[in-house]
């Protein structure tokens, strides 16, 4: 018998999503910089700030399922 | 010519260091492991029955809590004062007073009023003691019912946030007295080590974000961003001087957001709340966009607040994690496996807590360049 909560299921889809979105970003940053290398540092800083945005996502879902947990 | 003998020496140079720094990392937690897990098996002999499978849960959530004393090593407190405001006035006492007692069993008694300790609230103690010898009456999720009076206490939160400010001080007035005495020569010392970081800050946070206006935000966009880092780097610390998990609690994150918030209204020019009240669409449209702009407001500095507060919640929750996979299976040899991880993620984590500092920073300058921005 295996006892839970529920709220880890939206943590792992949560998870799920903000995997591929920061995946995307990944890929399409390695794209720009492969084609402009001397934007590397521009591309990084942008990445860095959308990634921020997408994983904020997941965190919300994080602290709801901890919420839901406690 | 030929240098790769040059090369080869480096790379074996290298490859020794790297063996022992891993190997020494993986031998000291281990051997404490060692102790640990000889400590936990002596305790299901010593009480078979009243031993409770380990709840990781529980123990993450207790080592990122604030606490009224701090941990130094075994049964080594350093105790720290409670204030709190009763019903009577001002109390304070020593938190040695509980005995380290976090059950809510041992009393201390101050002004003709009783207090009792449980998960590191401070409540108004019962008359009577409950079944479990606790001085508390308990509701079925088991959380206490008492009332609780405000409590002020210098926890280990305070201790770290007073600790971070003498860093912060002492690192910032040496680098600024370098710059009175050596004006226009190069740096030295602690200067030539910080000033790269705060031209990164200005070049590629202010700047950007801010446009000429930048020098005005200068001093709270280095501020956020020093403390931020100090203190996700203090915090990663797992014994003394740092331990605490304080840029992983929410009070501490939302009085950031407020900041960046007060800033970003404050500084609002005509043509940001233009935008918000009377954006560009048909008149029809304003039902739906100003609530939507108006909670926009709020939203953004909540976002800030909630990021930084999970994201490194969320690194010490796995780091604890991984190290307590030695007492769920309960074996010597998963012990490598979870430090070798808690390593690792750690690493990472360091690279986090740099990241998250310049994520909060950069944030906050764009809301405020938003804010500032001319109409164009």
């Amino acid at each position: 018998m295996i006892t839970g909560s529920i709220a880890a299921i939206g943590a792992g889809l949560a998870a799920i999503g903000a995997g591929l979105g920061i995946g995307r970003i990944g890929g399409s940053a390695m794209d720009g910089i492969a084609r402009q290398p001397e934007a590397a540092s521009k591309i990084q800083t942008a990445m860095l700030i959308a990634a921020a945005f997408v994983e904020a996502v997941a965190l919300f879902a994080v602290v709801v399922a901890l919420m839901g947990n406690g | 010519m030929d240098c790769s003998h040059v090369f080869e020496f480096k790379v074996k140079r290298l490859i020794v260091v790297f063996t022992l720094f891993l190997a020494f990392f993986s031998v000291t937690p281990a051997a404490f492991a060692q102790v640990d897990t000889a400590q936990v098996t002596e305790d299901s002999h010593a009480q078979p029955e009243a031993k409770e499978k380990f709840d990781i849960g529980k123990f993450a959530l207790h080592h990122i809590a604030d606490s009224h004393s701090w941990h130094v090593i075994g049964h080594t407190y350093i105790d720290l004062p409670v204030i709190l405001y009763t019903k009577a006035g001002f109390v304070n006492f020593s938190s040695a007073d509980f005995n380290h007692d976090d059950d809510g069993k041992v009393i201390v008694e101050r002004k003709g009023q009783r207090f009792v300790k449980m998960h590191e609230k401070i409540y108004y103690a019962s008359d009577a003691a409950n079944e479990h010898g606790q001085f508390l009456s308990l509701d079925e999720k088991h959380h206490a019912s008492n009332e609780r009076p405000l409590d002020l206490s210098i926890t280990k939160n305070v201790c770290t946030l007073f600790l971070s400010i003498i860093i912060l001080l002492v690192v910032f007035i040496n680098v600024a007295n370098g710059y009175k005495k050596r004006v226009g020569k190069s740096p030295k010392g602690l200067q030539s080590w910080m000033e790269p970081i705060i031209l990164f800050v200005r070049d590629d946070i202010a700047k950007p974000n801010l446009g000429h206006k930048y020098e005005r935000f200068m001093p709270y966009l280095l501020t956020v961003f020093f403390f931020i880092w100090f203190n996700n780097m203090l915090g990663l610390i797992p014994f003394l001087p740092g331990g605490a998990n304080l840029t992983g609690n929410i009070a501490v994150t939302m009085i950031l957001a407020i900041a960046t918030f007060c800033l970003t209204v404050f500084n609002g020019n005509k043509y940001y709340w233009k935008h918000i009240f009377m954006p560009d669409v048909p008149w029809w449209m304003y039902i739906v966009m100003v609530p939507v702009e108006l909670f926009g407001i709020f939203t953004k500095p909540i976002a800030l607040m909630i990021r930084l507060f999970a994201n490194i919640t969320a690194g010490h929750i796995l780091v604890l994690s991984l190290i307590c996979l030695v007492f769920v299976f309960n074996s010597l040899y998963i012990a490598p496996v979870s430090i070798a991880f808690a390593v690792f993620i750690g690493a990472i984590e360091l690279l986090v807590a740099f990241i998250q500092a310049f994520i909060f920073t950069i944030l906050s300058a764009l809301f405020i360049g938003m804010a500032i921005e001319e109409h164009h």
